[in-house]
């Protein structure tokens, strides 16, 4: 996993890094977003594009996320590869229309005759103590439209390897960043190969217990499955970093093993991503199972105001009782 | 003090060069040289106009689903898609028949996707004839972001976006001209302003004295023209395209006109407008106003007018019976292609659930 360097990149620097040799090497790449070309974007992202490739390619767009995700499209549809920023996730929904009505639909409306390649880069989730709306975690909103795409890396590495997958995909794909990662994990990136989209990694192997996650929570299902491997736990971790299409394979494959499957992530529970995960793993392994899936998310809630954020999370501590309460029962 | 908030007044004197009764409005002006282009879209919109009555015919016989007509708005469409070249782009709304036909798109395809097929809007591939939109003025960020792209990659062409009234109340249609404007794209914004959207009438949609003059508030140029004039509607057009084309820069034009039949096949219209309104715009009938004035100038006489009818039936009978033919055809293959084309390459769970499909759905392996 992510080995700590002092020099090594922040998931920041990854992404940074993925769009300047992606954009060097194809010049129909183009970023688009609200500050995103002389202030280098509000976390730094797109810093330093603007200055290499020209405000023609690193777009300083208007106020206007529909806008923006539909001239996103409209230049998808004619030989350009647009890398659109939403500034926070939170904002994305004057989008959505644009999303599901034309980059999700246009392959499939002409039968093949146009396609909408482009990716939708968002910060997204809660932990950084941020202002209202900028702290939540809606991947379900867009997993549930067909003919999109939604990946969310973990690390530094798998942000740079997932930002060259998107940007190579000939299909509409959405980076969701986990911003709590953004520059709390540092990682060598050299040699990182883009990733496969459509694949969960394994990150951890024990035969007691498979615990899947992703995002900045998956950080904490590793802390947990350390605390419980002290306690003699043993737990397989998997890294859903596609959310859709959805890998349940490596799950399922582990469920076989241990018999038990605790899903951790930060959206609210109901209708989310953990209730897929549980359905998928029920179709395919559901003889396997000793004990009920279970699952550790946000709560059916708002994010509270920063004071309380803590109190929305995943923590440490109801991911480790869950996982005994699973070993016990 | 007072006296500081004012109103600058738009024009609203639209452009015009028949008058209703194909007259010129301006007996100094020649169109000479445009009669060859009026009888072209004489025949243009006598085409579109038979085939909207035919979509109308079949939809009442329950032969095709719900469409919108565009009967009064034909010389809106063919003037302006008429100034379009073969590799401009052309994004229409829902209600774009007219110009769809004049730009060469099947009127098998048309029947097709009205009869509820997909296959109707299988383009070729890049085919810059976009297909309809549905929701309303979502298609206008395209259109910009369509020539905004032309640009980048170095050609000349423009992206020519059509829309109704109604759209441009919306979020889309602002965010649209401005960032066309700020970003400089050469798009042509073309309004038909119906003075409809269903049943909210423009003075109910926008307290705008006129829609032209939306374009002001973005930094772009703009012009009413009579909608129901084809060559006031082509000059004006042409003149945005050419500023598109030469300077890369967007206009809007928002031309006058009237929808003449139902919003919708699904629409009632006697519940919100008077046949009194109707019948006032019947008598600025488009197609009668060209037909007029070809007469007068000896283009054109009853035994043309004749022929013309009879090859454009003909026309639309082969087309409609080759639509039949193609449904038939559809109808025999397996429905499984409906998971065709949601990606480039069908995912696992896509794979999984089309052959669920195969084992369950209406598909050929059906017994
Ligand atoms: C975003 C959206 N809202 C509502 C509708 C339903 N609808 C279809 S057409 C229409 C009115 C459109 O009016 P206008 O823009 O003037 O175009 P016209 O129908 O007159 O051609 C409405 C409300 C829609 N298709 N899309
Ligand atoms: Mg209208």
């Amino acid at each position: 996993m992510a080995e700590k360097k002092d020099r090594a990149p922040t998931m920041v620097d990854a992404i940074n890094r993925a769009l300047h040799e992606a954009m060097d090497s194809d010049e129909t790449i183009v970023v688009i977003g609200e500050d995103v070309g002389t202030n280098g974007g509000v976390f730094r992202v797109t810093a330093g594009l603007k200055e290499q490739f020209g405000k023609d390619r690193v777009i300083d767009a208007p106020l206007a996320e529909s806008g923006i995700i539909g001239f996103s499209i409209g230049m998808a549809m004619n030989g350009l590869k647009p890398v659109a920023e939403m500034q926070f996730s939170g904002f994305s929904y004057y989008a959505l229309a644009q999303i599901e009505n034309h980059a999700a639909r246009m392959r499939w409306r002409t039968r093949g005759a146009h396609s909408v390649p482009m990716v939708i880069r968002m910060p997204y989730g809660a932990g950084v103590r941020a202002l209202e709306h900028h702290s939540e975690s809606r991947e379900a909103f867009f997993a549930h439209i067909p003919g999109l795409k939604i990946v969310i890396p973990a690390t530094p590495a798998r942000a740079y390897a997932l930002t060259h997958a998107a940007i190579r995909d000939p299909d509409p794909v959405i980076v969701m960043e986990p911003k709590a990662v953004y520059r709390t994990i540092r990682e060598d990136i050299d040699g990182i190969e883009p990733a496969e989209i459509g694949v969960s990694r394994t990150v951890r192997e024990g035969g007691d217990l498979t615990i899947v996650s992703y995002g900045a929570m998956l950080h904490r299902a590793l802390e947990a499955a350390e605390s419980l491997a002290a306690d003699g736990i043993d737990t397989d971790v998997i890294d859903v970093e596609t959310i859709s299409p959805l890998d349940a394979a490596p799950i399922a494959a582990s469920v076989e093993k241990t018999g038990r499957l605790l899903i951790v992530n930060e959206a609210p529970p109901s209708f989310g991503p953990a209730g897929e995960i549980a359905m998928r793993v029920m179709e395919e392994s559901f003889y396997s199972l000793h004990c009920p899936i279970r699952r550790i998310c946000g709560w059916d809630i708002h994010v509270p105001f920063f004071a309380r954020e803590q109190a929305y999370l995943p923590s440490v501590d109801r991911i480790v009782r869950a996982a005994r309460d699973m070993i016990t029962d | 003090m007072t006296g500081h908030l004012e109103y600058p007044e738009p024009s609203t004197k639209p452009h015009r060069v028949l008058d209703a009764n194909g007259n010129l409005v301006d007996d100094q002006t020649s169109i000479d040289d445009d009669v060859g282009f009026l009888e072209e879209a004489f025949k243009a919109m006598l085409r579109a106009r038979r085939f909207d009555e035919r979509l109308l015919k079949l939809q009442r016989q329950g032969a095709i689903g719900t469409f919108a007509p565009i009967k009064g708005q034909e010389a809106a469409q063919v003037g302006a898609a008429s100034t379009l070249r073969d590799d401009d782009w052309f994004v229409p709304s829902f209600r774009e028949k007219a110009a769809m036909l004049l730009l060469g798109v099947e009127m098998a395809d048309i029947f097709l996707t009205a009869a509820g097929w997909n296959e109707g809007l299988a383009g070729k591939k890049g085919d810059r004839r976009l297909p309809e939109t549905v929701p309303v003025s979502s298609q206008l960020p395209i259109a910009a972001g369509i020539a905004y792209a032309a640009r980048l990659r170095g050609e000349d062409t423009v992206a020519m976006v059509f829309f109704g009234d109604g759209a441009t109340s919306s979020g889309d249609f602002h965010e649209a001209m401005n960032f066309a404007s700020v970003l400089k794209a050469p798009v042509v914004f073309v309004c038909q302003n119906n003075g409809w959207a269903i049943s909210t009438p423009r003075s109910a949609q926008t307290a705008s004295s006129t829609i032209a003059q939306k374009a002001h508030a973005y930094g772009m140029p703009s012009a009413q023209v009579d909608g129901n004039d084809v060559l006031a509607v082509r000059q004006v057009v042409e003149e945005a395209v050419e500023r598109a084309r030469t300077k890369g820069l967007p206009s809007m034009v928002e031309a006058l006109t009237y929808r003449m039949e139902v919003h919708t096949t699904a629409d009632d219209p006697s519940r919100y407008r008077d046949d009194d309104e109707i019948e006032a715009w019947r008598a600025r009938d488009p197609i009668t106003r060209v037909e007029t004035f070809l007469r007068s100038r000896s283009q054109i006489d009853d035994a043309m007018v004749e022929v013309l009818e009879e090859q454009i039936q003909d026309e639309i009978d082969r087309a409609w019976a080759a639509t039949k033919t193609r449904i038939a055809e559809l109808e025999e293959q397996s429905d499984e292609v409906i998971f065709d084309h949601i990606f480039e390459d069908l995912t696992p769970p896509l794979k999984r659930q089309r052959k669920d499909f195969l084992k369950t759905g209406r598909g050929a392996n059906d017994g």
